[in-house]
């Protein structure tokens, strides 16, 4: 139905593209200043877990939502449990989410 | 005073070289001394389009290294005798282009002509680097679509940094040439509006290129537009621009291309 409607009324484009610059360019200019929080706030959060766990670097997530006024990182980490006596050891999962207001 | 231009987008195919060739013509036909040279080492193409392809001898790696002297390497065009062009080299790499030896040319360059036209590469390594490093003004050359806006506003980063004039704390001059516009597509919001481009890259504009058959035909046969066709649109367009370089104000329209109605049914019964 939706499709059939879109047939015959097509959006115009043109803002969707600037609205999308818009959004982007914000976020690179400041990665050009020297300042991406985002950017920085996931290299230290993997940094600290490291200092206190082996981590897997294959085991890890890292999910990034650059967004006009917040941003969004998620960093999933899967920490293996140092008691393996179990044959089935649960392996239980730490997820870190960091919201932030993009500057 | 001469003034150095540098004609750089950032993004390939966008047209640098033919706006460069344009502009260059252009202000050469205004009477003024200008030099348009190509700074893209190994994919030289400003020759061609300058329908001088034949012509070249020594390039401007060759002056670089003091091989050549300017005088023997600057071709002068045939048709406006005040237009010259440095062509770069085809086979030699972009390395051979010594920062001393770019600064010595460009100092020779600048007490020969008015206007010493640098035409960049794409890209923003060394080579387009190096030809934004000396100049005064720079036209950035944008698309109205998504890639080239962006990438034109990396090269508006660089421009305030990597240049001279930025090191010095110096204000380097920098406008917006949109090329290869629709009105109508735009109107329809098909396309990026001007004002779109100019909000999201805040840069003064100095001109619109229409999107135009003639463009092609130009190059086709090795003219600048502004000489092979200087009534079509987007040559009146790029004669407008090059009259607002040297400080005129001139009203911003964009030119069409009328066809009479004669025209327009040769071309359908043709395709």
């Amino acid at each position: 139905m939706n499709f059939l409607f879109n047939l015959f009324r097509k959006e115009p484009s043109a803002p969707v593209a600037r609205d999308r610059l818009q959004i982007l360019l914000s976020h690179e200019r400041t990665i050009a200043g020297g300042s991406d929080l985002v950017a920085l706030l996931r290299e230290e959060i993997l940094a600290v877990i490291k200092k206190h766990v082996q981590v897997d670097s294959n085991k890890v997530q890292v999910k990034m939502e650059r967004g006009e006024s917040v941003s969004m990182l998620e960093v999933d980490i899967e920490i293996p449990t140092p008691t393996v006596k179990k044959k089935a050891a649960s392996k239980p999962k730490v997820a870190a989410t960091a919201a932030t207001a993009a500057s | 005073m001469a003034k150095v231009l540098v004609v750089t987008s950032g993004k390939g195919g966008v047209g640098k070289t033919t706006s460069t060739a344009a502009l260059g013509a252009a202000l050469a036909q205004m009477g003024k001394n200008v030099v348009v040279v190509d700074f893209d080492v190994g994919l030289r193409n400003l020759d061609l389009v300058m329908g001088a392809e034949r012509r070249v001898v020594y390039d401007l790696i060759n002056v670089v290294q003091g091989d050549a002297k300017l005088n023997q390497a600057l071709i002068r065009d045939k048709r406006v005798e005040t237009l010259h062009l440095l062509p770069a080299s085809q086979t030699r790499d972009k390395d051979a282009l010594t920062e001393a030896g770019v600064e010595r040319v460009m100092g020779e360059l600048r007490e020969r002509f008015d206007w010493v036209i640098c035409d960049s590469p794409a890209g923003i390594e060394r080579g387009a680097t190096l030809a934004m490093r000396h100049a005064d003004v720079a036209v950035v050359v944008t698309n109205p679509e998504v890639s080239s806006v962006r990438d034109s506003d990396r090269i508006i980063g660089l421009l305030d940094s990597k240049t001279l004039r930025a090191e010095k704390g110096e204000k380097m001059d920098k406008h917006l040439l949109l090329t290869r516009y629709d009105p109508a597509r735009a109107e329809r919001g098909e396309m990026l509006k001007t004002e779109d481009v100019l909000e999201i890259l805040s840069i003064p504009l100095l001109g619109i290129i229409p999107e135009s058959q003639e463009v092609l035909r130009a190059s086709n046969v090795g003219s600048p537009i502004t000489i092979a066709n200087p009534l079509s649109a987007a040559a009146r367009a790029y004669a407008d621009a090059a009259r607002r370089l040297t400080g005129e104000t001139v009203d911003l329209t964009i030119p069409t291309d009328r066809r009479s109605l004669f025209g327009k049914l040769f071309t359908r019964r043709a395709a």
